[in-house]
């Protein structure tokens, strides 16, 4: 921008007129604010002079005009183009009207306890909203013995591939490393009361009967909780949903139960594989660390540990694949119309899924423990 | 930076645009002239965002020369395409708004990123925008997800609108609106475009929106630009495609409807 068209007021002192020049425009903005300060209390400005007007630079003149009208001493203006009468006219009806901006204080006492109050609320209705979700699976899946043929079997049948035999690798691979850092960490501290021959007591108990499920259960959560999550919510922002239910197909029966049948029927699996690498871990690490070798693993494996300690994890299995698929479902039909949305819900169904695993697994062990078994 | 009305401030030459082994546009040539409507038509495929596309730089074509405001846009280096770009403002179909931000500071976003501005000044301009494009002041604290259909392509025209710029570029701005939503935004483009002194860009399958407010129309055909005039002298092209567009039933209804001014 040359400084020849430098917006620039001619106050034309003792008069009541005075006229801008130059090209007043968003990019000179700050010098036609001046210039137009400058003539704060003049009757009528003249604009003839003006090389470049846009919406800026017209909203500066509309707003130094409403100010005087608000002051009682309205500003004329002469000399513009017809276009820039036009402009002019244009912004001043659209200028919002000086509106009494009410204050907000921050930090009012009260804010806190009522943003906890919301927040509390709120995770109330969504653990109500997943009950009842819950609740209509559950119904579905009963009245799916009536009427068998409604269940898809393609569609059973795919998510068992993609949910169950896909995560194969990365849950024995898991199972391998958890067996190997438990009889590390059990070697050697048991190795100062030279109890080391119980490694594998402590290797076959912790993950027959915890770990490898938990963590399986996890790792599942982590892949197929997500995926579901993203799958449906997706359909759900394109409206495949409610083109399902206009269609007289149910979402329920078409999306949600192969999705929770697949888990119900390959977590165990997946545990039991978990199960079976961990001990081949601790076993091997045994073998390494304290010289046990596999055989005399295997036969203290089978004096010393119960049977009951495997079937004590594997029962937990499906009650956390119908969790796990039940969060990830149910948040996938929660996602709104963006894709922000999308993106809240999966990591939403991932951190509830693992949390609410934990809690049934802890809730198990108290079970268990007062049974005594 | 003297604003001379009718000279050329886009000028396509030869462009070549091309999918794989589909070719879209070949030896397509375009003008645009200062303080004009013009609307782009054309069949389906027949690569009208393409074109829009190109001409601000999402798309590279294959071959040919565009120029804006006297500068090759493909040949541009990074600070002379900021002025250009500081120059056009693009409005997409959807209104292509950021979704985590709200109206406000949507509009807010251009000027954000190319001037210097302090945030209450900013605000206010973004408000006059706002207001200018027939938005009420409660949509500006709005996210667009909160926002129907029209009112979205009001706040991208709002966006688009942001820096002031000379050339404003359309994406089927009456595309999914109602018949009264869409003449509203006829109307609305008309009156900002002799307000601001504005060029607009428009593609559009509204022969209504064509009557409405183009001054002239340029219709693809055959992978390029195969006539432009005003909209009496399409009538009396002689080209198959031309002919059907231009008297088919809907073009007879829209142009009875706009009171026979052409």
């Amino acid at each position: 921008m040359a400084d020849a068209d430098a917006p620039t007021a001619r106050p034309s002192p003792g008069k009541a007129e005075a006229g801008l020049s130059g090209a007043m425009t968003l990019a000179t903005l700050k010098a036609s604010e001046k210039a137009v300060a400058a003539l704060e209390g003049k009757g009528t400005i003249d604009l003839s002079d003006v090389t470049e007007l846009d919406t800026a630079g017209a909203w500066l003149i509309a707003q130094a005009r409403q100010r005087a009208a608000a002051g009682g001493r309205p500003i004329q203006l002469s000399g513009m183009t017809e276009g820039q009468a036009l402009l002019i006219d244009t912004v001043e009806k659209a200028m919002p009207r000086p509106e009494r901006k009410r204050r907000q204080i921050p930090g009012r006492p009260g804010d806190g306890l009522e943003n906890m109050g919301r927040t509390v609320a709120a995770k109330a209705r969504t653990a109500f909203k997943a009950l009842g979700f819950f609740g209509v699976v559950v119904a579905h899946l009963l009245s799916l013995i009536i009427h068998p043929t409604r269940l898809r079997i393609t569609a059973l049948f795919y998510h068992m591939q993609d949910a169950g035999l896909n995560a194969v690798p990365i849950v024995s691979l898991m199972g391998f490393l958890i067996g190997i850092v438990l009889a590390f960490q059990g070697a050697t501290q048991l190795q100062q009361f030279g109890a080391e021959v119980y490694v594998v007591d402590l290797v076959a108990i912790s993950i027959l009967r915890e770990l490898g499920i938990l963590l399986t259960a996890i790792i599942v959560a982590g892949r197929s909780a997500s995926a579901f999550t993203a799958a449906i919510g997706s359909m759900k922002m394109r409206e495949e949903i409610d083109a399902m239910r206009v269609l007289g197909l149910d979402p329920i029966d078409r999306l949600v139960l192969p999705r929770v049948l697949a888990l119900v029927f390959l977590l165990p699996i997946l545990g039991f594989i978990a199960c079976m690498t961990g001990l081949i871990g601790g076993m091997l690490m045994a073998w390494i660390e304290l010289s046990i070798t596999p055989g005399m693993f295997q036969t203290r494996l089978l004096e010393g540990t119960d049977p009951v300690h495997a079937i004590i994890g594997l029962v937990k299995a499906p009650f956390f694949a119908v969790i796990i698929a039940v969060i990830g479902c149910h948040q996938g039909m929660q996602v709104e119309g963006n894709a922000e949305s999308l993106g809240q819900h999966t990591s939403r169904s991932v951190v509830q899924a693992i949390f609410i695993v934990i809690v049934t697994d802890a809730l198990f062990s108290i079970f268990f423990a007062v049974w005594g078994i | 930076m003297a604003k001379v009305m009718g000279e050329n401030i886009i000028e396509v030459r030869g462009l070549k645009n091309q999918f794989g082994r589909n070719v879209i546009h070949e030896d397509l040539d375009l003008d645009v002239k200062r303080g004009e409507v013009l609307g782009i038509v054309g069949g389906s495929g027949t690569g009208k965002s393409v074109l829009l596309r190109s001409i601000v730089g999402l798309q590279k074509p294959k071959e040919g020369s565009i120029k804006a405001f006297g500068i090759d846009v493909l040949k541009a280096d990074p600070k002379e395409m900021a002025e250009v770009e500081n120059r056009w403002g693009v409005m997409f179909q959807d209104g292509a708004l950021f979704s985590s931000l709200t109206v406000r500071e949507n509009v807010e976003a251009p000027m954000r990123a190319r001037l210097k501005l302090d945030a209450q000044t900013r605000s206010a301009l973004a408000d006059l925008r706002i207001a200018m494009v027939g938005l009420p002041p409660k949509a500006t604290t709005l996210y667009p997800s909160e926002l129907s259909g029209g009112m979205r392509k009001r706040a991208g025209l709002a966006r688009a609108l942001a820096l002031d710029p000379d050339i404003v570029f359309l994406d089927e701005p009456t595309a999914g609106l109602d018949p009264i939503g869409a003449s509203d935004f006829d109307t609305l483009i008309k009156s900002l475009q002799k307000a601001m002194g504005l060029t607009v860009f428009m593609v559009t399958h509204d022969l209504d929106t064509l009557h409405a407010t183009c001054d002239r129309v340029a219709v693809l055909a055959e992978k390029k630009v195969l006539v432009t005039g005003t909209m009496a002298e399409m009538l009396d092209v002689d080209h198959p495609w031309v002919r059907e567009y231009f008297h088919g039933p809907r073009a007879h209804a829209a142009m009875t409807a706009s009171g026979g001014e052409n």
